[in-house]
């Protein structure tokens, strides 16, 4: 077996959240800490780590080859980024070794260092300096990217004129013509439109036949499929399934089907301050009736149990719930304050009730997160917090049951004929 | 291994390609020169778009940088000049501090500009790898498009009272070399201790406004008390302003240059030190800003 191109060993990263030491302080607040304790003056010379501590990841490790892509997947804060910060040396592990042979360069977030007053051009140099190309290499590429990004009418105008679009594409084809041997590449392709999208996949698809090593977070579930002949899934900071993408995948959605079943109050996933708490959800059909599964095309009513911490009455309450589709994508947001209808008091034990007229979704199984302000502060946020089992149903009260297997979601719609006559007149109308 | 069929480790093993180690690193750390020098394209184009970012916005642009020093020279010469009737050194006043009030001002905004350039780059800092010192570089040189500008009124200014440079302007590149040394120096410290202490930023200007008065811009090393005098080379701009007005005018280096040597001394050390603890504290940026 010849050396691996990247080999990660032990690697952990520890951060320290809300201590003293941990947190940027101001003059003032460290004199006025002294003189109300003059004991803190001791803590610079404590040995031994400050109270609260988080481990992003913690004894991660693996070998990748010359030539292959691999996903890194998990779900929010299970360390995929730290991982790529720690390996693209922008911070330090707190522990363990990693050892990556060859020219290494990040792709985080596309276009930092643009500056909005310097031309397309002046920022091609910029850019493409800061993710470590020379200048004559930039000279020689110039045609070249400016191509990529479809920006040629627009390479000397300032970039505080360009469309997001076109800032996106610039920056993702300067991106795309660094020549390193290892590429880390952080959920850059969230944005930026379909057609580009597939654009950066097809690059990044030809970077890995030259050999190079492609390192890729993402969530985008089709595009990793279809890159990556590996997976690395991280949960919680460590490594639980490394293997082929396919099978890794499979883990990783069996995983969250898993923890969505287990009851909300039983929950220990959660973040924020839990003023105010999920502890239960139930699904209702038309009639207000609890079932186990939801209905195509029904009203349905989602009610979110919750209590409050203090058994005192909640102020300003804000409520999200965000509805996930098979490859755990987005599929889309329901948000209290869409309609301003955030709670201004309610009661400290009770539900939230979520009515969804006619449910406009196919038959199949749809994840949710529960998210909660209570007075601006994040108060409780589950991820995958449940399902929905949605089974076919009427929707368009038509006696038959919509094909499955085309889209997600079911569209009200209407269709009508005009003849050639009534097309004229309108036409001649307006 | 079936003889003649060369070893796939062996090809693969190429030694051409450079090794990075990821490991935790503890206390002082070396500099890295060499990393910094195969980065001096950043440096360069980080101060170059600090550069054409200002004078784009701007029509004002250069004009400001010949505006300051002269709206400067022309309020210390009415108050410490024409009102305190400070004594200049047998120089035109006016001249006399136009002269201290151009280095003043390029020393001042290089200070300033590099102790805020962790703040100002926290986008950079968290996305991308390079030797963290290019930041703080990059930021002593756009002053110096300033200073320039600055420098041709000041020689429009001393040709017009007759003041003529002799060969000695030719040491003048020594003098703001030292005083780039010095601002890079203050610049890594404050940089690195903003990190910690954020309300460096508000108490910065204040900092640099005491500085200037305890530094010879409005008035002559020469009227520093004999006692004291060899202790005020301890402030290098001290020496730095000295010497550039020797370069000009021809004016003595009170008190001559052990001054000189002791402020270019203390400059190396400031620098010195700097980045070494800008090293130190350099592994918890990304972490803290």
């Amino acid at each position: 077996m010849s050396e691996p191109v990247i080999r990660v060993e032990n690697i952990g990263k520890r951060y320290s959240i809300g201590s003293q030491l941990g947190q940027p302080k101001s003059i003032s607040d460290t004199v006025q800490g002294y003189l109300q304790s003059p004991t803190r003056l001791l803590q610079h010379f404590r040995i031994g780590p400050p109270t609260e501590l988080l481990w992003a990841i913690k004894d991660v490790s693996f070998d990748v080859y010359e030539g292959e892509v691999v996903g890194i997947i998990g779900r929010n804060g299970a360390g995929k980024s730290t991982l790529l910060k720690v390996l693209a040396r922008i911070t330090e592990p707190t522990e363990g070794q990693a050892t990556i042979r060859g020219k290494v360069s990040s792709l985080l977030e596309v276009g930092i260092g643009f500056h909005p007053d310097l031309t397309g051009r002046e920022n091609i140099y910029l850019y493409g300096v800061i993710l470590g190309m020379t200048k004559v290499e930039i000279d020689r590429k110039f045609d070249e990217i400016v191509a990529f990004g479809g920006v040629e009418k627009f390479i000397d105008t300032p970039m505080k004129h360009y469309s997001s679009g076109m800032y996106v594409r610039l920056a993702f084809a300067v991106a795309a013509h660094v020549e390193p041997d290892v590429l880390l590449i952080d959920e850059v392709l969230a944005v930026g439109d379909a057609a580009f999208q597939n654009k950066c996949l097809g690059r990044i698809d030809a970077i890995s036949k030259e050999g190079r090593t492609v390192l890729f977070v993402s969530h985008n579930i089709p595009a990793l499929l279809s890159l990556c002949s590996r997976a690395i899934l991280l949960s919680g900071g460590t490594v639980t399934a490394d293997g082929k993408t396919r099978e890794v995948l499979d883990t990783y959605l069996e995983g969250i089907k898993e923890k969505s079943e287990l009851p909300l109050f039983a929950r220990k996933d959660r973040r924020g301050d839990q003023r105010l708490k999920f502890v239960g959800f139930e699904m209702r059909d038309w009639q207000g009736v609890e079932v186990g599964s939801l209905v195509s095309g029904q009203d349905v009513t989602l009610a979110l149990k919750y209590e409050s911490s203090d058994g005192e009455p909640l102020n300003n309450v804000h409520v999200e719930l965000e509805l996930y589709g098979k490859f755990h994508e987005s599929l889309c947001q329901l948000s209290t304050n869409f309609h301003q209808v955030d709670f201004q008091e309610i009661p400290a034990a009770g539900a939230i009730e979520l009515k969804i007229p006619r449910l406009p979704l196919q038959a199949g199984r749809y994840m949710f997160d529960l998210y909660a302000t209570v007075s601006g502060g994040m108060s409780d946020y589950i991820q995958d917090a449940g399902a929905l089992n949605v089974e076919p149903g009427d929707f368009f009260g038509s006696g038959r049951l919509p094909p499955v297997g085309h889209g997600i979601f079911l569209v009200q719609h209407s269709w009508s004929v005009a003849s050639a006559e009534d097309c004229s007149q309108v036409a001649y109308d307006v | 291994m079936v003889a003649g069929i060369p070893d796939p480790s062996r090809i693969q093993a190429d030694t051409s390609k450079e090794v990075v180690y990821i490991r935790p690193t503890k206390g002082w750390v070396p500099l890295n020169v060499k990393e910094l020098f195969l980065y001096r394209e950043l440096i360069w184009m980080l101060a170059w778009r600090d550069i054409l970012a200002r004078y784009k916005q701007t029509i004002v642009g250069v004009a400001w940088a010949v505006l300051q020093p002269l709206v400067a020279m022309i309020v210390f010469t009415v108050v410490f000049g024409k009102l305190a009737k400070i004594p200049s050194d047998g120089l035109r006043y006016s001249v006399f501090c136009l002269a201290g009030t151009l280095m003043w001002q390029y020393f001042s905004a290089s200070a300033q500009s590099s102790s805020n350039c962790l703040r100002n780059n926290v986008h950079l800092l968290t996305k991308v790898h390079f030797p963290r010192l290019a930041i703080p570089l990059a930021c002593i040189l756009p002053p110096l498009v300033d200073f320039t500008a600055g420098f041709l009124v000041l020689m429009a200014v001393m040709l017009h009272y007759d003041y003529y440079p002799t060969w000695r302007i030719l040491s003048i590149p020594l003098f703001l070399g030292l005083a780039m040394v010095t601002a890079l120096g203050i610049g890594l410290w404050l940089s690195a201790l903003t990190i910690e202490y954020r309300d460096i930023h508000h108490v910065l200007p204040f900092l640099m406004q005491l500085a200037m008065f305890a530094s010879p811009v409005v008035y002559s090393s020469s009227l520093v008390p004999d006692g004291l005098r060899q202790f005020f080379g301890l402030n290098p701009m001290a020496g730095v302003i000295a010497g550039f007005r020797w370069a000009l005018f021809g004016t003595p280096v009170a008190p001559g240059p052990p001054m000189l040597l002791l402020s270019a001394l203390m400059a190396c050390a400031i620098l010195v030190s700097g980045a070494y603890y800008f090293r130190r504290t350099e592994r918890s940026f990304a972490d803290f800003v």
